[in-house]
């Protein structure tokens, strides 16, 4: 049986190192080179934090696993991701929409976990803290350039924030195992983060023209590794080396 | 008052521009230059800004498969370098009176030249170890001299870049080494990579010297300021020598060592093999060009969007300030 703590921090570093491993798909496609650039930064401050964060679950499972071990020999069923991180990258706009969607719940969670009582978690958090600010910042003016820009990003930087919308209650569903790590003040209870997160995401949507569904279903599973099938062929393409080489040295 | 003919004029600069480069001066973006030095310099600074970005895609690709966390943010890190480095030649090219768009459009129509390098494909991990240490490596090599180019601009970016180049090469090289003493699949997948890297990697310094035709051009306005055989040349004892550190081998039956110059003398490169690739018959050079092409038109709705955004806000403060006054 895997303690809380562990599993409070999969769904923290899961979280970061799938949307990481999704904005890499990027590097060399995108729409500018400036963008290249900023998106690989993005990717690369993701995938740091679930550095960080495997890092520390594998030692406080004690099990000798590293964050190479939870990365790369996991099945998908394993993870603890929320959904929304695992979507395919899609066009620019979903991505920007869920670098930002995220990225504000991201702000607020690691605003939270800056506290903790936890030194570890609170150390990670108040580095990731000033990354995610500065995604929230790249990725929200880029939302209201895509929304109030021309007729067709705006469709698409709608159809991106529809597409979406469905992925994002899960984030703040909060898991029971968690509620003693609450308590003690180790992990912080997202579900209190949802009104500021719908404050400020509502307000960059009015600005960008863009309007968020009302009454739709949220979708979940991502925490109990109920995933959606794009996880398993990312993983499979993300994991191949590794897994083909078992106990090799990189 | 007399005035001298254009002619004269002309000739009286050029004089005084072969004298300054001949001192070593460095000359600026408002100096005068020949044309012929302007349109040389674009020409060269262009495609090795198109080189940094088409050099992205091979190395791109193994980014989602890479096999550790450390890995995979070492090479997101430094493909997005080679991005940075695309955009700061990019922008001094600009200092010579053309725009990026226009060097851009070249690339995409197939107009402009880029590396050779990167029209081979990446076929296995180990294809990053050899990209960073013997590409990089060459890189390095070249733009050491590079740095050391007549006009200012260029040089200066050459400087800030090598420093870059040096811990490209660098985790290229332990990669190599990590394959090489690691498992006998991980150092047959080191030993079969630079196989295949050998070759291209020295063929990237150009055609020897009697075969090139910009190269007296360059090096007479101190653009190079070494030949391509003098710089393969200490590419190749350089690199000799970290093969053996690692226990690889290249893949130079005829490979030796001359004791009178202290030179690694190699056997004979393919220079048919080398115009094919150069002549747009490489394994890749369809695919580069396309994953360019895909990304800027897959784009455009997005810089369309951007630029429709900066208008309207600029009417808005031009109306905020109009209610003003
Ligand atoms: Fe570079
Ligand atoms: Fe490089």
């Amino acid at each position: 049986m895997n303690t809380p703590l562990f599993e409070a921090l999969l769904r923290l570093g899961d979280d970061r190192l799938v949307l990481g491993h999704r904005t890499s798909e990027w590097c060399g496609h995108a729409p500018i080179l400036e963008e290249d650039i900023a998106l690989a930064n993005i990717a690369l401050d993701h995938i740091g934090q679930a550095n960080l964060l495997l890092g520390y679950a594998g030692t406080v499972e004690g099990a000798g696993r590293d964050q190479d071990a939870l990365a790369y020999f996991r099945d998908a069923v394993e993870y603890r991701n929320a959904l929304l991180c695992e979507l395919p990258k899609g066009d620019f706009g979903v991505t920007i929409v869920r670098h930002f969607l995220h990225g504000v719940f991201s702000v607020l969670q690691w605003e939270a976990l800056s506290q903790s009582t936890d030194p570890t978690i609170a150390g990670i958090a108040a580095k990731a803290l000033k990354e995610s600010k500065y995604h929230v910042r790249h990725c929200g003016e880029w939302v209201i350039r895509l929304g109030d820009g021309t007729d067709e990003s705006h469709a698409r930087a709608q159809a991106a924030v529809d597409q979406l919308w469905p992925y994002t209650g899960e984030l703040f569903m909060q898991p029971a195992d968690e509620a003693s790590l609450v308590s003690a003040g180790v992990s912080a209870d997202v579900s209190a983060l949802e009104g500021a997160w719908r404050a400020q995401v509502s307000d960059v949507l009015r600005r960008a023209t863009l309007t968020a569904p009302e009454g739709v279903w949220m979708q979940r599973g991502g925490r109990e590794g109920r995933h959606t099938e794009h996880l398993g062929h990312m993983l499979a393409e993300m994991q191949i080396v590794a897994r083909s080489h078992p106990g090799a040295q990189w | 008052m007399t005035t001298m003919s254009p002619v004269a004029d002309d000739s009286a600069r050029l004089a005084q521009f072969e004298a300054r480069v001949a001192a070593d001066e460095s000359i600026e973006p408002k100096d005068w230059m020949p044309e012929r030095y302007r349109s040389q310099l674009i020409r060269m600074m262009s495609q090795h800004a198109h080189s940094e970005v088409v050099g992205m895609l091979p190395e791109g690709n193994w980014i989602t498969r890479a096999p550790s966390l450390r890995r995979k943010m070492i090479l997101l890190a430094k493909v997005q370098d080679e991005g940075g480095h695309g955009l700061y030649i990019y922008c001094g090219t600009e200092t010579l009176g053309v725009d990026r768009q226009e060097l851009v459009q070249q690339l995409l129509d197939g107009k402009a030249k880029y590396s050779s390098i990167f029209n081979y494909p990446t076929l296995s991990w180990a294809d990053m170890g050899a990209i960073g240490w013997l590409v990089d490596g060459a890189a390095i090599v070249n733009q050491t001299m590079l740095a050391k180019a007549s006009y200012g601009p260029y040089a200066r970016a050459m400087v800030r870049i090598c420093k870059e180049e040096n811990f490209h090469k660098r985790q290229g090289y332990e990669i190599m080494a990590t394959l090489a003493r690691g498992t006998p699949a991980q150092k047959a997948m080191a030993q079969e990579s630079l196989n295949r890297w050998w070759w291209p990697s020295l063929m990237m310094f150009g055609p020897h010297d009697k075969d090139s035709s910009n190269s007296d051009e360059l090096m007479k306005w101190g653009i190079k300021r070494k030949s391509n055989d003098e710089l393969r040349q200490r590419f190749v004892n350089l690199t000799i020598a970290q093969v053996k550190a690692i226990d690889l081998t290249v893949p130079d039956p005829a490979l030796r060592y001359d004791e009178a110059t202290g030179n690694w003398i190699t056997g004979p490169i393919d220079w048919d093999e080398f115009w094919r690739v150069v002549k747009g018959n490489g394994p890749c050079n369809r695919e580069r060009i396309e994953a360019r092409r895909r990304a800027h038109e897959d784009g455009a709705w997005v810089r369309a969007a951007a630029i429709a955004h900066a208008e309207k806000q600029q009417r808005n403060n031009r109306e905020t300030t109009e209610r003003q006054q």
